[in-house]
Formats: structure tokens, C-alpha cells, sequence
């Protein structure tokens, strides 16, 4: 490295370097190319899932011949090729709170690049329990946030953690639960080669790392804006205190709290076509795919609450792309409609019901 | 008096703006309650709260020119 700032000693450190990177996807991709390209001797890659051709305009380690091949192993050949004086170590595995403190406990940093909150908080609080930094990054359309936590402050200051931003998870009858609106693929690219950048200052100790601030980005307006964090005293209590109580924590139930509005495909089929049902696409009207199969109103999110007086039906049926959006549209409607209504959302959004309705 | 908020993530979806003033508000909660009352969706989301780009847990007195953050947590990656 010819850097000054970096020079052979930060070369040596980051060849020394042991950095978990969990989540081969939209973040970990760029992660994982910057991190190999720089030369951290030691990288582990978790990834549970295969490569599909929907993750190929993100996640660039992968091309068309990966899909339907495990994401874990794929990225350690490719990084392999990139950098054959490293070790990779793939894990096609999901990381869970039973083999989480395990594997974190043999690396020196760990970088969050995974899509859920189960996940998320999970891998934050191992982090606390195991005093590992974490590099946390999450993104949503084109706004990204990133941020260091659990970062050993010099002068004895308490480290903050991703609890200290948001104590307790959404629950998925939440409106903000929604982590399938999509991505610019291009912004994971910018987002997670933050996170690169955030791990090298870190092992090379220059620069002033994100501790204690949350970096946010906007892609579409270029607008940036950092906040500064504080460690709250509530936060210790939402973390398990020990190993023990880690590995008996349900992260999956506290993350997906039980909503009643969501119905699967072929109930949405029995009620598709009927009179007294109103369905509404909530997506914006330049998304893909364009119904044709039935009956609907289309009215995106944010002008739901303009057009209530075009929704005459007794029952209401919201859907998008995912199942995300209508979820939202779909507690927004029983807020102003009550009991008056009978309201429910497509599970999966559109996409997944296309994909049955070819399968039969 | 005045502030200024900006919005971010789904809660932007869901007011249609990212970016929006505020008269006449005594503090953070009286804010909150204000755009919860014209967006009930939000009254069981959980957001945190930046005044001043600072991130508050608890009810804070706001003065003219406040800029306010409302950051929903996100989860993509």
C-alpha cells in the first residue's frame, strides 16, 4: 500500500486481521470484494442461501453461472481467485443464537450485512456479549445507514449498540417491517464499501471510525446526514446478560409478532372477482408486473388516504410487490375503517402469487 | 416558532414527503402526537427521534429552527 497513512505496518495489521462478514448478499458482496482486494488475512463468509437471478444487479461477486449455487461457496471461490494470500472460510450455514457466539468469538470484527432484524439484533447482541466491534449497515430503496458499534472507547466512555438506536424490533404487524420495498442495486455497492472502508480503519487504526454515529445516505438527493448516538441505560436490559440466556433468546419470535391480515394466495383467489370486494394495488404505477387477472384499484401508499371514498366494498384486499407495503396499507386502513371492514393483505405480494398461479 | 423535520425510510413513504415544517410545537412528543394524529398508520411504529441531529430517548423542548429527525429502523442489506 502506498498510503502513508496505511504504509507495511497497517499493510501487516490488516494481513493479521480476522473479519466475519455475515450476509454474502447486496452488502456483503462489495464487503467481502474490498476486504480480500485490501488483503485481511482471514475472512469468514455466513450465507445460508443459493444465488438467484433477482440478486445478480447487487450482489456482483455472483454471474450467471452461480444461480442456484450457495452464496458462501461461490464467494470464496471468486475471492480465492482474487486473492490466493488469504484464507476464506466459507460457512453455508445460518447463523443462529446457538452457533453465533462460536464463530464470532474467532474473529476480531464482525460486519453486518444480513436482511432481517431477527438477524440483526441477534448479531448485535452476541457482539455486546462477546465485546466484538460490529459494522452495521442496512438499506431500504435508495436510503442506506451505517454505523460501528460496540466499539471500546478510549476513554472509558460506554460503547454504543445497535439497541441504543432502536431498543426492540419491529413487529411484522408493524408498518415499518417492510425489508422487501426493494433496492437500488447500485446503493448496497455504496453503503457496503462504507462498511469496507469503516473495517479497514478499524484494523489499521487511522481515521476516524463511525462509533457512536449513524451515518445515513440518500441516493436519489445525494443528501447525507449523521446523527449522534448516545449509550442509554434501558438498552443493557433488552440484552440476554449471558451466554446461557443468549442461546435460550427467541429472536424469531420477537421479531415477527403476529398480525391478522395477511391471507395466502388461494384464499386471495377465492375472494378475487367477488362483488363486494375491493382490491387495491398500493405499488407506485410504474412497477412490474402489471395485473391483468382481476379487478383492482390502483392507488399507490402514500395517496391511500385521499382515495378512501372510492374503496366501496365490504372487504378490502390490499397487495404489492412483496407483501410489505400492503401490510402497511393494510393496518392504514383498518385504523379508519375499524370493524366497518373486513381488511386483509396478500402474503408475498404479487410476485410470489404470479409465480404460483404458473406453478398450477 | 418553527421546525424543521425531515423524514425518513417508510415513514416518508407514508406521509408522501420527506421534509416537512412545523409551527408552534412545545417538544418532541407534542410533535410525534401531531403527526401521529394526521397519520394514525404511525401510532404503533417505532421510530427514533433526532433533535439537532442528536438522537433523544426521552421528551425534549424544542426552540425555533430545531431541525428533527424521524428515523424508522430498516432492515435490507
Amino acid at each position: 500500500m502506498l498510503l502513508k497513512e496505511v504504509g507495511e505496518a497497517g499493510q501487516q495489521k490488516l494481513l493479521q486481521s480476522k473479519v466475519l462478514v455475515i450476509g454474502a448478499g447486496g452488502l456483503g458482496c462489495p464487503v467481502l470484494q474490498y476486504l480480500a482486494a485490501a488483503g485481511v488475512g482471514t475472512i469468514g463468509i455466513i450465507d445460508d442461501d443459493i444465488v438467484s437471478i433477482t440478486n445478480l444487479h447487487r450482489q456482483v461477486l455472483y454471474n450467471i453461472e452461480d444461480i442456484d449455487l450457495p452464496k458462501a461457496e461461490r464467494a470464496f471461490a471468486y475471492l480465492q481467485k482474487l486473492n490466493p494470500d488469504i484464507k476464506v472460510i466459507p460457512y453455508n450455514l445460518r447463523l443462529t443464537n446457538r452457533n453465533a457466539l462460536d464463530i464470532i468469538n474467532t474473529y476480531d470484527i464482525v460486519i453486518d450485512g444480513t436482511d432481517n432484524f431477527s438477524s440483526r439484533y441477534m448479531i448485535n447482541d452476541a457482539c455486546v456479549l462477546s465485546n466484538k466491534p460490529l459494522v452495521y449497515a442496512a438499506v431500504l430503496r435508495f436510503e442506506g445507514q451505517v454505523g460501528v458499534f460496540n466499539l471500546n472507547q478510549k476513554n472509558n466512555e460506554k460503547s454504543v449498540n445497535y439497541r441504543d438506536l432502536f431498543p426492540i424490533p419491529p413487529g411484522e404487524d408493524e408498518v415499518m417491517n417492510c425489508s422487501v420495498a426493494g433496492v437500488l442495486g447500485v446503493l448496497t455497492g455504496i453503503i457496503g464499501s462504507m462498511q469496507a472502508n469503516e473495517a479497514i480503519k478499524l484494523i489499521t487504526g487511522i481515521g476516524e471510525p463511525l462509533a457512536n454515529r449513524l451515518f445515513t445516505y440518500n441516493a436519489l438527493t445525494n443528501q447525507v446526514y449523521e446523527l449522534a448516538l448516545a449509550a442509554s441505560a434501558e438498552t443493557g436490559s433488552f440484552i440476554p446478560k449471558d451466554e446461557a440466556a443468549f442461546i435460550n433468546f427467541d429472536y424469531e419470535m420477537a421479531c415477527s409478532a403476529k398480525n391478522t391480515f395477511e391471507i395466502d394466495a388461494s384464499t386471495f383467489n377465492s375472494l378475487a372477482n367477488k362483488e363486494n370486494v375491493t382490491i387495491i394495488d398500493v405499488r407506485e404505477f410504474d412497477e412490474k408486473p402489471i395485473i391483468t387477472e382481476f379487478p383492482h384499484h390502483h392507488i399507490p401508499l402514500n395517496r391511500l388516504t385521499e382515495k378512501l371514498s372510492a374503496l366501496n366494498g365490504d372487504i378490502l384486499v390490499t397487495l404489492c410487490q412483496s407483501g410489505g407495503r400492503s401490510l402497511q396499507a393494510a393496518k392504514m386502513l383498518s385504523d379508519t375503517f375499524g370493524t366497518s371492514k373486513k381488511i386483509y393483505s396478500l402474503q408475498g405480494g404479487i410476485v410470489n402469487w404470479k409465480n404460483l398461479q404458473q406453478k398450477q | 416558532m418553527q421546525v424543521n423535520i425531515l423524514i425518513f425510510g417508510q415513514i416518508a413513504d407514508i406521509i408522501g414527503t420527506n421534509n416537512i415544517l412545523m409551527t408552534d410545537v412545545h417538544d418532541t412528543d407534542d410533535l410525534t402526537n401531531r403527526i401521529k394524529a394526521s397519520y394514525p398508520v404511525l401510532n404503533t411504529s417505532k421510530f427514533a427521534v433526532a433533535v439537532d441531529k442528536k438522537i433523544v430517548k426521552e421528551n425534549t423542548a424544542l426552540n425555533n429552527n430545531n431541525t428533527i429527525a424521524l428515523l424508522p429502523p430498516f432492515s435490507g442489506g
